[in-house]
């Protein structure tokens, strides 16, 4: 047993406290001038309590109202990003499920090397090839469209990294067990290990879902039509070049409208995306 | 480690393979090959012309006095982010450890920044920090401290820099935080029967069993740095005052979208496949082999 000491079990929660409001502070102010009208805003020191103005300001952000640089609601940008974002998700966890299955279950020629092909993808974030990508995708005719936004995004071998480390520590007696049984590959992969997987797929699904929605660089690229934006290139976009005035109690309820998915997702399956952080950097 | 039990099929694997090596073969190794052979090239203006040039690329890059200043300043961003990131986040994770009740709703809290966007990250600073606005720079000339961080280059370093530590905090405590619950209570506990302090007994075992996390977070934190970072420092700063603030990834973007320079870009690219690669081997080779206990 450690010894008790009171006064160190309150600096403690004192700490906790300190850092708590370092990291509610920004989102605080932001929905805090979110409540206002922009003239209360601008008057210099803005208000640091509520205001009445909340439902006016949102309203006028999802219909696309308010004096921003942009012309689109932010109704439409959050659906943009909401398809971007599943496709990225669902894509990026399909593709790598099967062709882990195919990497671990499976002996055939040049087995490893596609190992180490899809190994390699790990080592180059997007960001370092975002030239040469945008020109592939525009060839291919997919600039503004769903796919061109989202599918250069699931190039990336972390999720096939994750299932294949999962398969490795699945008893081999299980597939044994289904051969017995007559069952061929697929059946066993549908029936055996997909019911397995069911927490790692949860755990890879908060981290795809926050990458994907949290994209920027890339939409910012491949969306040149304004009603391609999804909501975080949008809000950019409406903040303008910084010269024309604009309402910032509209931007920053984008902004907090832009956080509420992936942070509800983040804090309702806390113990998934835990687990699902630890495990992708193994 | 490989499987003792297998399937056999000769068709079978290649179609399960297929979607993601299609994916990878468009989307990865045709643009990264494409960035070394357009290292090598040099493109007029309008795209019409193309012609061989060699190194002639990286030459002009070592040449340029700005790319270099870039790197220098990429390198002071990646030192502070990564340290200011590391340092706060231990001590929350050290007091984390230590509190039993309410623990569940800090971790909520602590993890938010995680889930908000880079961009939005730096639009909230900004709007902190902005001079005309900003609540917290009026605080600031309150106090007799003037803020713009739009004309002074040390005020703009600043506000990337708190903006990428704030954004990075959740992911370095959680891991600090595992990393300190996964230390036997066994250790701290015959420490303390020897008489050794709580801050005797952080330096001397816990802080040494945490080098593995530590070594992680460090690799893990540059490479944030380095290249996740470009929306916080476009909604914030846009590389400016002057260069102030433009990292590498920052330049890829300005020089091959904004300049057009496509050759350039794509060296610089390469660039940063060297450093990322670098980093890369650097983490597998060093860091998981060597500091282990």
């Amino acid at each position: 047993m450690v010894e008790r000491r009171p006064s160190l079990g309150m600096l403690a929660h004192v700490i906790m406290v300190i850092g708590m409001i370092l990291v509610i502070f920004p989102i605080y102010l932001a929905f805090v001038a979110s409540t206002h009208t922009p003239q209360e805003i601008m008057q210099a020191p803005m208000p640091i309590l509520p205001g009445s103005n909340f439902w006016e300001t949102y309203k006028s952000a999802l219909t696309g109202g308010g004096r921003t640089s942009t012309n689109v609601s932010v109704a439409r940008m959050i659906w943009v990003s909401f398809v971007i974002t599943f496709i990225i998700t669902f894509g990026k966890i399909s593709i790598s499920l099967l062709s882990a299955f195919a990497v671990v279950y499976f002996r055939f020629p040049l087995r490893k090397l596609c190992f180490w092909m899809i190994f390699v993808t790990l080592m180059l974030p997007v960001e370092v090839r975002i030239g040469p990508t945008y020109q592939v995708v525009a060839s291919l005719g997919m600039i503004n469209t769903f796919a061109g936004l989202s599918v250069p995004l699931i190039a990336s071998a972390t999720a096939t990294f994750l299932f294949r480390q999962f398969f490795l520590t699945v008893p081999d007696e299980l597939v044994e067990a289904a051969r017995v049984d007559g069952a061929g590959p697929m059946r066993f992969f549908k029936d055996i290990l997909l019911p397995l997987s069911k927490t790692s797929i949860a755990a890879l699904f908060v981290i795809q879902f926050i990458y994907g929605w949290n994209q920027y660089l890339w939409p910012l690229i491949a969306a040149t039509s304004e009603d391609m934006y999804p909501i975080v290139v949008g809000i950019k976009a409406m903040t303008g070049n910084g010269e024309s005035p604009v309402d910032w109690n509209v931007v920053m309820a984008t902004a907090i409208l832009a956080m509420l998915p992936p942070a509800l997702v983040v804090v309702l399956m806390q113990k998934w995306f835990v687990k699902g952080l630890v495990d992708t950097e193994k | 480690m490989e499987k003792r039990v297998f399937f056999r099929s000769s068709w079978l694997p290649w179609a399960l393979l297929a979607p993601q090596l299609i994916i990878v073969g468009i989307f990865f190794f045709w643009p990264a090959g494409q960035a070394l052979v357009q290292s090598l090239q040099q493109q007029d203006a309008f795209g019409n012309s193309v012609t061989w040039v060699g190194f002639d690329n990286f030459v002009t890059l070592w040449n340029d006095s700005t790319y270099l200043a870039s790197f220098k300043t990429t390198m002071v961003f990646s030192v502070l982010v990564t340290a200011l990131g590391l340092s706060i986040a231990l001590v929350l994770a050290v007091f984390a450890d230590r509190v039993v009740r309410g623990s569940r709703f800090y971790r909520s809290v602590l993890i938010l920044p995680y889930a908000v966007a880079p961009v939005v990250t730096g639009l909230l600073w900004s709007f902190m920090f902005s001079s005309s606005i900003g609540i917290v720079s009026y605080w600031l000339k309150k106090m007799g401290f003037s803020w713009n961080h739009l004309l002074n280059g040390n005020d703009a370093m600043a506000l990337v820099v708190m903006a990428a530590v704030w954004k990075q905090i959740s992911y370095n405590f959680l891991f600090f935080l595992a990393g300190l619950q996964s230390i036997p209570k066994s250790l701290i506990e015959a420490a303390a029967i020897d008489g050794a302090g709580p801050w005797r007994r952080f330096w001397t075992i816990q802080f040494p069993l945490l080098t593995p996390t530590t070594f992680f977070l460090l690799v893990i934190n540059m490479v944030y740095a380095f290249f996740e970072t470009f929306a916080i420092i476009d909604a914030t700063t846009q590389g400016g005052p002057g260069k102030e603030t433009a990292t590498l990834v920052y330049r890829v973007y300005f020089d091959g979208f904004r300049g057009m320079d496509f050759g350039s870009a794509a060296a610089q690219s390469v660039v940063l496949m060297v450093i990322v690669i670098g980093l890369t081997v650097l983490q597998f080779r060093y860091v998981e082999k060597k500091v282990q206990y």
